[in-house]
């Protein structure tokens, strides 16, 4: 539910950073571990952004993978879950990569 | 302006990269080189790179929130669960015990309504109540202004009721100086498996209705393994805001949290 909230937080960050510039494209990274649901953000885009200078605009989102260390063995690793667990066994770990959620870049028309 | 992008030095547009500011460089006729950012070739359109956070200003004005707390010597919690768990009776708990010890006012964030910040008035503290309408979590923003409108005297604690929800809330940081996640035994244990950014942020999990343990299947130890692997520095104490059992250690945590924040 809070990817409307986040999906209008997009829209806002944009109009901010490019006032009155028609958007035809936004691209979107969205990590892993960011607690941010990619098919929400999809879901929520058309409705946030009507009668926005966003409206119309395709959505292109990246999602990129988690990479964790464990602080038992040092070694490193892809989590494939919501709660990492090192393949030694180990839970104590540090998330390096995969809660970044950020606005790569955006399409204007001219 | 640059026919190939379209920056300029005096448009609106700064383009920046990571490895690359884009705003004001001269532009030597069009075998310029464009290091670390892509240009758009549909036709008309040109790609403005922003690599910007999306939650960038409630991050900013979280900052700012932290700022104005901490030079009043304010310690605010950031008080989370789902609905019903027990926040608000709590906190009426607490207001009353530590009425004269510690200075608590409350700002109560929920959909609709302002029943719980009747029944938090009711028991001796300042309170305001922000309602979020169709929002399911409060933000920075929300909290900057309800800061101004409570007024909390320096040196006291602000307990920042989020709306009930273990979804929403853990992305927003408010400015809050600790995070406390309350999971009541009628939840079940599950709760950290499936919300786990709710639990991977808590400083303090309050396990709370433990006066109906022996009526519900909660398996306590399995709980706190889960927690404890999202959030290694988690404290986790078990209560009961109904019999008063294991108030003790939650006032014992609020007093260390607020005398080792007046300390900093």
């Amino acid at each position: 539910m809070h990817e409307l909230a986040i999906t209008e937080s997009v829209v806002e960050a944009v109009t901010e950073r490019l006032p009155g510039a028609t958007i035809t494209c936004v691209r979107l990274e969205i990590g892993a571990l960011s607690g941010v649901v990619a098919d929400s953000v999809r879901f929520c885009f058309d409705l946030v952004t009507e009668g926005t200078n966003l409206e119309g605009a395709r959505l292109e989102i990246t999602e990129t993978a988690g990479r964790c260390r464990c602080r038992a063995c040092g070694g490193e690793f892809e989590p494939d879950g919501p709660i990492p667990v090192c393949p030694c066994g180990g839970i104590e770990i540090t998330v390096l990569s995969g809660q970044e959620f950020k606005i790569a870049s955006v399409q204007v028309a001219a | 302006m640059c026919a190939t992008c379209g920056c300029s030095g005096t448009a609106v547009v700064r383009l920046v990269t990571a490895d690359h500011e884009h705003a004001g460089h001269e532009h030597a006729g069009a075998d310029h080189e464009h290091a670390g950012h892509e240009h758009g070739s549909r036709g008309d359109e040109r790609t403005v790179q922003l690599q910007q956070k999306v939650l960038a200003k409630n991050d900013r004005l979280a900052g700012a929130n932290r700022d104005w707390l901490r030079q009043r010597d304010i310690l605010a919690i950031n008080l989370m669960s789902s609905p019903g768990a027990g926040k608000t009776t709590l906190l009426e708990r607490t207001a009353a015990e530590l009425a004269g010890q510690v200075s608590i006012s409350v700002i109560e964030g929920d959909q609709a309504a302002a029943l719980d910040a009747t029944r938090i008035r009711a028991a001796g503290c300042q309170v305001v109540q922000v309602n979020t309408g169709v929002g399911c979590h409060l933000d920075a923003e929300m909290v900057a202004e309800a800061l101004r409108v409570l007024d909390p005297p320096g040196g006291s604690v602000v307990v920042i009721e989020n709306v009930g929800n273990l979804v929403c809330p853990a992305l927003f940081d408010l400015g809050e100086q600790a995070r406390v996640v309350l999971a009541s035994v009628t939840e079940g244990a599950d709760k950290p498996v499936k919300y786990p950014h709710m639990f991977r942020q808590a400083d303090l999990v309050l396990v709370t209705k433990t006066d109906l343990l022996r009526y519900v299947d909660f398996d306590t130890e399995r709980h706190a393994a889960d927690v404890r692997s999202l959030r290694p520095a988690a404290e986790l104490l078990p209560l009961s805001a109904t019999t008063g059992a294991g108030m003790r250690d939650w006032y014992d945590w609020l007093r260390r949290r607020t005398a080792g924040h007046h300390a900093r």
